[in-house]
């Protein structure tokens, strides 16, 4: 679905990605990992045509992302980053139906398909409940479901995520990331999304995206676990990484 | 369903009460004029020529003016908080209005002293357009300084700062500026309904109607910046193309209104909220209705003040009346804002 193809990517002078040439496929969840500042969030934003790619061509679905207009894009691409979006007396609803510009008229009506297909984002992402409700007074983990509904009602094979997890709780960052399992395996979507967090990663993403400055290595993930990238990249004279538990411990 | 009803209910509410407080309008002011005769100058049947006079081509014509400047100072509000994603934003505090006085200061200070052209259509059609360049360069100012600096804050200060040096230029201008052309800038500044003729609401009604008609244009475009230019982008999104039409209705709107009217606050920013509060949605669908709605009902408002006043035999700058209603709402809004945090 998605292809890299050499790729190289810069954030102003400094090369984060130099080379990178791999392939995403739908009904995948990838992981990308990587230190701070490596250029995660650059990678995925250039994915969404939302930065620029210094080098190299990024094809989804067999076309150059540079050829595809922006609204036939945002047909293939939904794009999730971790800010909190905060307006003033906007219902859940109103937003997850935001999602669904890229196929309604001039003036954003919705049609009854369009309703039939936000009912149903708001139903797999557990957040049918909070419809009504205004999205100040929503938690952090039910703003991101909610924002995770609105990339589902746009109704893409690609839904990229940029660090989900960053500021929700130890159960919420599982059942998040459960969830981006189901809509990768159970609704044939291609499901990327960076983050800090190794164990879940490794738990439950089928491939890893591993940012290794300036290579990126994409392997599936029991592969990724026994090629010991993972303990050259984070070990370091206070912790390590043990590939049994798959997490990061003290030394 | 339930919500669709409430929403109805409200814009008829608002609309019954306009035309209640417009009919309001025509039956106060310096002259008493009785109710039977009020009407028959409205059907055409009334035979007292001074009535038709001051009907027609005194209070209808300021009626208009409030109606339709009410309309254009909140949905260029409307607009400006949305592409800003600042709830304080608004033609007010961001200079737009200092940018248009600074251009009818300039034009109607500085050019005499150059020697320059009169006449009344001249000066009408020059202030129009030097306010449309002053607001349009100010607001263009604002949105590149917004692309850098990301916070809410920093850009209301340096909206603020702008507004105050652009004061100061035009205090200086006053200084230097003849008797005769500061009394017309001072005149102007008071910010009056009623100086605008029915010659004049044809060259006003149709450019405010173009900025309105280019703000529906801009409502889904709206809806999508509500999340911000990166998620509307990813949702098909042709950002600098909404911004472009977002920025001309917005110059359009709040330079004409402060061209014909003087500079006019807090309208701009206290209707959206207004209207936020009152159908509890942040769809522009219907907040721009709604918007537009309450921002009609309040200048109608305040020019009945006005009238009320008038009756004593002194006329109150119409932007006194602004503040005083407009201050309360934002003080509030401020508030929420802060318990919410």
């Amino acid at each position: 679905m998605i292809q890299l193809s050499n790729i190289s990517l810069a954030f102003g002078e400094r090369t984060l990605i130099a080379g990178a040439t791999t392939r995403f496929e739908c009904g995948e969840m990838v992981a990308l990992l990587g230190r701070n500042g490596t250029g995660k969030s650059t990678l995925l934003r250039a994915i969404a045509k939302l930065g620029e790619v210094a080098q190299g061509d990024i094809m989804v679905d067999g076309k150059a992302i540079s050829e595809i207009d922006i609204r036939s894009f945002a047909r293939l691409v939904a794009f999730v980053n971790t800010e909190r979006v905060d307006i003033d007396s906007m219902r859940a609803y109103d937003l997850v139906a935001i999602g669904r510009s890229p196929y309604t008229d001039w003036m954003g009506r919705l049609t009854n398909e369009d309703r039939a297909i936000i009912e149903r984002a708001m139903q797999i992402t557990g957040v049918d409940k909070l419809a009504d409700r205004m999205v100040e007074t929503l938690s952090d983990g039910e703003c991101q479901r909610v924002m995770i509904a609105r990339a589902l009602a746009q109704d893409t094979p690609v839904i990229l995520l940029d660090e989900p997890t960053a500021f929700l709780d130890l159960p919420n960052r599982y059942e998040l990331c459960t969830l981006l399992g189901r809509l990768a395996h159970d609704e044939g979507k291609l499901i990327v999304f960076s983050t800090h967090e190794l164990d879940i990663a490794l738990t439950l993403a089928d491939s890893i995206a591993l940012v290794d400055t300036p290579r990126l290595v994409h392997l599936p993930t029991s592969e990724m676990i026994a090629s010991g990238n993972l303990e050259r990249l984070f070990n370091s004279e206070h912790i390590s990484f043990d590939a049994a538990t798959k997490a990061i411990k003290l030394r | 369903m339930q919500r669709n009803r409430l929403h109805i209910t409200l814009f008829v509410l608002l609309a019954v009460l306009s035309l209640v407080v417009a009919f309001g309008d025509l039956l106060l002011g310096t002259t008493s004029i009785p109710l039977s005769e009020v009407w028959a100058v409205l059907v055409g049947n009334s035979e007292n020529a001074n009535y038709i006079k001051i009907i027609t081509e005194l209070r209808l014509p300021k009626i208009i003016v409030a109606l339709l400047s009410g309309m254009a100072l909140s949905a260029s509000g409307l607009q400006m908080q949305t592409m800003f994603r600042n709830p304080l934003a608004g033609p007010y505090v961001l200079g737009i209005n200092s940018g248009a006085s600074l251009g009818v200061a300039l034009f109607t200070l500085a050019l005499p002293m150059l020697g320059g052209l009169s006449g009344t259509m001249f000066m009408r059609l020059g202030i129009t357009g030097v306010a449309w360049i002053g607001s349009a360069a100010v607001l263009m100012l604002v949105m590149a300084l917004s692309r850098k600096i990301k916070s809410v804050s920093t850009i209301l200060i340096i909206g603020m700062m702008l507004g105050s040096a652009i004061s100061a230029i035009v205090g200086v201008l006053q200084y230097m500026g003849s008797e005769e052309s500061l009394k017309t800038f001072v005149v102007w500044t008071m910010g009056s309904l009623s100086t605008v003729t029915m010659a004049d609401i044809a060259i006003f009604a149709p450019i405010i109607i173009v900025g309105l008609v280019l703000g529906i244009v801009a409502i889904k475009s709206l809806n999508m910046l509500l999340l911000g230019e990166g998620y509307a982008r990813t949702m098909g999104l042709n950002v600098r193309r909404s911004r472009t039409i977002i920025f001309l209705s917005t110059t359009l709107l709040a330079g004409t209104v402060t061209a014909f009217c003087g500079p006019i606050g807090f309208i701009g920013l206290a209707m959206p909220h207004l209207a936020r509060m009152t159908f509890r949605t942040a769809d522009h669908r219907v907040l721009m209705p709604a918007t537009i709605l309450w921002g009609a009902l309040s200048m109608l408002l305040c020019c009945l003040v006005t009238d009320l006043v008038a009756h004593h035999s002194m006329i109150l700058p119409v932007n006194t009346i602004t503040a005083l209603l407009g201050v309360p709402i934002i003080i509030f809004v401020v508030m929420r804002n802060r318990n919410r945090q």
